[in-house]
């Protein structure tokens, strides 16, 4: 646990011109950044095929009878007090604090898995109704589009476990470090998609 | 001297090296998104709003939400050391409502354009 991180702040004493390429970790973060816009901009297109086919229920169920807010109020809040407390692991990552680490990165796993076991929970009842993505464009498009999230909330959580399993096997390296930091802008872009799901398909439901 | 030299540039997520405000932000952060969740699912369960003008309140709220994940959640601003997260930011975001928007075009003009399937029944007759 000796190593840390490589300091983020540029010396003001030494000229820009002689400070060479920027540092590993503004790189990484950047790169990751662009990512994450090209993620979104994924989203977008599975937003816009929502919105098209959202009235397109074929005669089946539509969104004000089957989705319940109550149930995606909770899971809002979940994820965005998941979001929270990712942001306190970061910053216990970048003061190299094992332990507020392990207990805010855990709080995360917790409701990241609550968020997407009450998602899981809401799919199923769907599909035990009948409303499986198979019955009507809206429903396919519904599927297409809260599955997709669904899936990115699974991949972070298990890129998360790594995560720690990377911390407790390699310490706080610089590597690591960064490998942290770009899963808490991961997590924190799922929450911002999340703002649109809840917006547009629950609350926009009719 | 730091501040007149942004080429170095920051990684979105860090607000400042070492900021020991930085904790509070993401407590503001949580405390504006709580209110505007919450308005939002008020707004869509009351009678109290305009039933037509609700959709707009939400996007309202949500593009609000939205700013918020971004200020106090990723801390990328349009502050000069920020300035390729920013444009980056800029350009993912134009991309989307030109993705959006556009669909939304196109097929409510390809919908209007289409023929009925009343007038094509009597077509076929």
């Amino acid at each position: 646990m000796s190593a840390t991180i490589v300091s983020l702040d540029l010396d003001p004493e030494v000229p820009l011109s002689q400070q060479g390429p920027a540092p590993a970790r503004v790189v990484a973060g950047f790169g990751f950044w662009l990512f994450l816009l090209s993620d979104i901009i994924l989203f977008a297109a599975l937003f816009a095929t929502y919105a098209v086919l959202s009235s397109a229920t074929a005669g089946g169920p539509t969104g004000t009878e089957l989705f319940d807010k109550r149930h995606v109020f909770m899971e809002t809040l979940c994820l965005l007090a998941s979001s929270v407390t990712c942001g306190f692991g970061s910053l216990a990552v970048a003061r190299t604090d094992a332990r507020a680490m392990y207990l805010a990165m855990i709080a995360t796993f917790v409701l990241g898995a609550a968020f997407l076991w009450m998602e899981v929970t809401e799919f199923a009842g769907m599909v035990s109704m009948g409303a499986g993505p198979s019955h009507s464009a809206f429903l396919s498009a519904f599927f297409a589009l809260v599955g997709t999230h669904g899936l990115h909330v699974t991949l972070g959580l298990a890129w998360l476990v790594v995560m720690l399993l990377q911390v407790a096997t390699l310490g706080f390296q610089p590597m690591v470090a960064r490998r942290f930091f770009c899963f808490g802008l991961f997590w924190h872009a799922l929450d911002i998609v999340w703002i649109g799901v809840f917006s547009i398909v629950y609350l926009g439901a009719h | 001297m730091q501040a007149d030299s942004p080429a170095q540039g920051h990684s979105p997520g860090v607000a400042t090296g070492s900021d020991p405000h930085h904790g509070r932000s993401y407590l503001i952060g949580l405390g504006f998104a709580l209110v505007l969740t919450a308005a939002s699912f008020w707004a869509s369960s009351t009678p109290l709003v305009y039933a037509r003008a609700l959709p707009v309140l939400i996007a309202v709220l949500a593009v609000a939400q939205m700013g918020v994940h971004v200020a106090f959640f990723l801390h990328v601003s349009s502050a000069p050391d920020q300035a390729n997260n920013f444009l980056a930011l800029a350009f993912g975001v134009f991309i989307t409502a030109l993705v959006v928007f556009g669909s939304l075009f196109i097929m409510a003009n390809l919908d209007h354009n289409m023929v009925s399937m009343d007038q094509l029944m009597q077509m076929q007759r």
